[in-house]
């Protein structure tokens, strides 16, 4: 029994060692974010002799951090809040109805699960520009909700139809209308599926890189990994001001993380368990 | 709720009359409501699609409203292109890579923190911490790990292995490497996550049962454990292989394809003959070629999953 505890401990020691090689990266953008610039030609593994902290408020300034911030948040906002409301109302409407046009409609968007994103792309920019939604918040948004409302919408659908429809009854023979039901006592049930669906659609849409580069691209209105990309560009030998923009952007996502990391755990591995 | 509601409970039987009450119309949501998302996603979706799969076999250059149709020509131009081969080749290398090495490395982690470890959850969050973090970010913190007068070549020259110094990004093999170590660093956590999940619904029973009859703790893996998670397993694989084939942030930040070529991907490559070189028709055959390959993966794997479910039924 004690040898076996013994085990335990060693192989637990390791994975400790493990995991600091894995924070090596992190640790590294904490030091050289506060290395002054005069010291940044000494060797990489050197510690700054003191705690700068202007390179923070150089980044912010000429990387136009602040803007940036303000546009992941109102992408992500935005998305999100679209993926839920139209995901949730359609998944109502095809779980409480049948027929073959609900048959139909479902195949649409279980089809549209799998359905590789990379092909419309471009057709949907050409589309965007001769609309004059290229540049602008909406074409995104109605990007990002179209890419995950096929996902939410099945997620929404396999807990509806597990949801007894004795509360939705209660609620209708006391008269209420389908729209107060839906909105009172139907989608407070939902919540788990919502917190699962705007959880994960949320990160996904505030790390994503590629579609606001295309979508985006030139204006004010960049997210911010498209702001680190083009401030990493103009400054690439300056790594405490790159490395301060990328602590900036990451410090969300972390903040995020340390808060949902059970139901962002639980997001990611879904489906695993049923 | 009164006596008189419970007497009519619709599909109930009566208990006077014995004869099921027909359902009055419930209250059902109107069509209306799946409109918006059955619009907007057969649009952006499906529309979408076809159409770039015609636009795959014409000259388009964004810019004129007709395109002209010019059958394989594109594809043509993509299997005699250097660049192009380069980039495919790439795709299924880097895919290959990044499907072993993540499943491998968070299967390792998965069995490793599903024993009792007093500290188990904070060591599952410090692997999984990448994950959530932006690819494009992140990336940029391993250009620095790999910059010539960076880290890494810093601490072989404090261990006298100075010799072993590369300009890790700038070389065509070590560049391609590089991007495989970002890649298996930020998302081993997340295979990590489905396993321990799988691992989780396997009874402790059936392990213990296995560790009674003698096994040792590589037969126990191999024999029993092994097979228990291999849904688990599928799904993790599956995920890996549909964005191990579409890798674009981290090649975009640590090397921007290059050099010469040696890590562009399709990905990359669709973004820059299209955005960057207008040739649209030419991006868009570059997209039909990367969908193929993600469906045909995506198939493929499905039918050895099934035929696996057979063989173990």
């Amino acid at each position: 029994m004690r040898s076996r505890k013994n085990r335990l401990l060693t192989r637990e020691i390791g994975l400790w060692l493990l995991a600091l090689i894995w924070a090596i990266p992190f640790l590294f953008l904490i030091v050289i974010s506060v290395k002054p610039t005069a010291e940044l030609f000494t060797s990489a593994l050197q510690l700054p002799s003191r705690i700068d902290l202007s390179s923070y408020a150089g980044a912010w300034q000429s990387g136009h951090l602040g803007s940036a911030l303000v546009s992941s948040l109102i992408i992500t906002g935005g998305s999100v809040l679209g993926i839920v409301a139209l995901s949730s109302t359609a998944a109502y409407t095809l779980a409480r109805r049948e027929g073959n046009i609900a048959v139909i409609m479902g195949l649409l968007f279980l089809i549209g699960i799998v359905l590789p994103s990379q092909l419309g792309l471009i057709p949907i920019y050409s589309l965007f520009k001769r609309l004059h939604l290229l540049g602008t918040y909406t074409g995104l948004i109605l990007l990002n909700v179209s890419t995950w409302l096929p996902l939410a919408i099945f997620l929404y659908t396999g807990f509806l139809r597990q949801l007894s429809h004795e509360y939705e009854e209660a609620a209708q023979i006391d008269g209420a209308s389908v729209w107060y039901t839906f909105l009172h006592v139907v989608f407070p049930l939902l919540r788990p599926v919502t917190g699962t669906v705007a959880i994960l659609s949320g990160l996904l849409i505030w790390n994503d890189f590629f579609n606001p580069l295309v979508f985006l691209s030139g204006t004010g209105k960049t997210p911010l990994p498209v702001a680190v990309y083009s401030f990493v560009g103009n400054y690439a030998t300056q790594w405490n001001y790159v490395f301060a923009a990328v602590a900036i952007a990451l410090v969300p996502a972390l903040l995020f993380f340390i808060f949902a990391q059970r139901q962002l755990i639980q997001g990611f591995s879904g489906g695993v368990k049923g | 709720m009164t006596s008189h509601h419970s007497r009519n409970i619709p599909g109930v039987a009566h208990p006077a009359t014995g004869r099921k009450r027909p359902n009055p119309p419930r209250h059902v949501p109107p069509w209306a409501w799946a409109v918006p998302a059955v619009v907007l996603v057969f649009l952006a979706r499906y529309v979408a699609a076809v159409a770039g799969g015609w636009y795959a076999f014409t000259d388009w250059n964004g810019l004129t409203p007709t395109a002209t149709f010019t059958g394989l020509e594109n594809f043509r131009q993509i299997f005699t292109d250097q660049g192009a081969r380069t980039a495919l080749l790439n795709t299924v290398k880097f895919a290959a890579c990044f499907v072993v090495l993540t499943n491998l490395v968070g299967l390792f982690l998965a069995v490793a923190l599903n024993q009792h470890l007093r500290t188990r959850y904070l060591l599952r969050t410090a692997f999984f911490a990448p994950v959530v973090m932006s690819q494009l970010a992140t990336a940029f913190i391993w250009r620095f790990l790999f910059d010539y007068s960076g880290p890494i070549n810093g601490a072989l020259d404090v261990l006298g292995l100075g010799a072993l110094k590369k300009t890790w990004l700038a070389n065509p093999t070590w560049s391609f490497w590089a991007v495989v170590v970002v890649l298996v660093w930020q998302f081993s956590g997340l295979a990590m996550v489905i396993l321990l999940a799988g691992l989780q619904g396997i009874p402790q029973e059936v392990e213990e049962a296995a560790e009674i009859d003698g096994a040792s703790s590589w037969q126990r893996l191999v024999r029993v454990t092994l097979p228990l998670l291999a849904p688990a397993l599928a799904i993790s694989i599956q995920l890996s292989v549909i964005s191990g084939l579409a890798i674009f942030d981290q090649v975009m930040a640590l090397t921007n394809g290059g050099p010469l070529g040696a890590t562009e991907t399709l990905a990359t490559q669709v973004y820059k003959q299209t955005f960057v070189f207008g040739r649209y028709g030419y991006g868009t055959a570059l997209a039909l070629l990367l969908t193929v390959l993600i469906a045909a993966a995506a198939i493929i794997q499905q039918l050895t999953t099934r035929a696996a479910e057979r063989r173990n039924a």
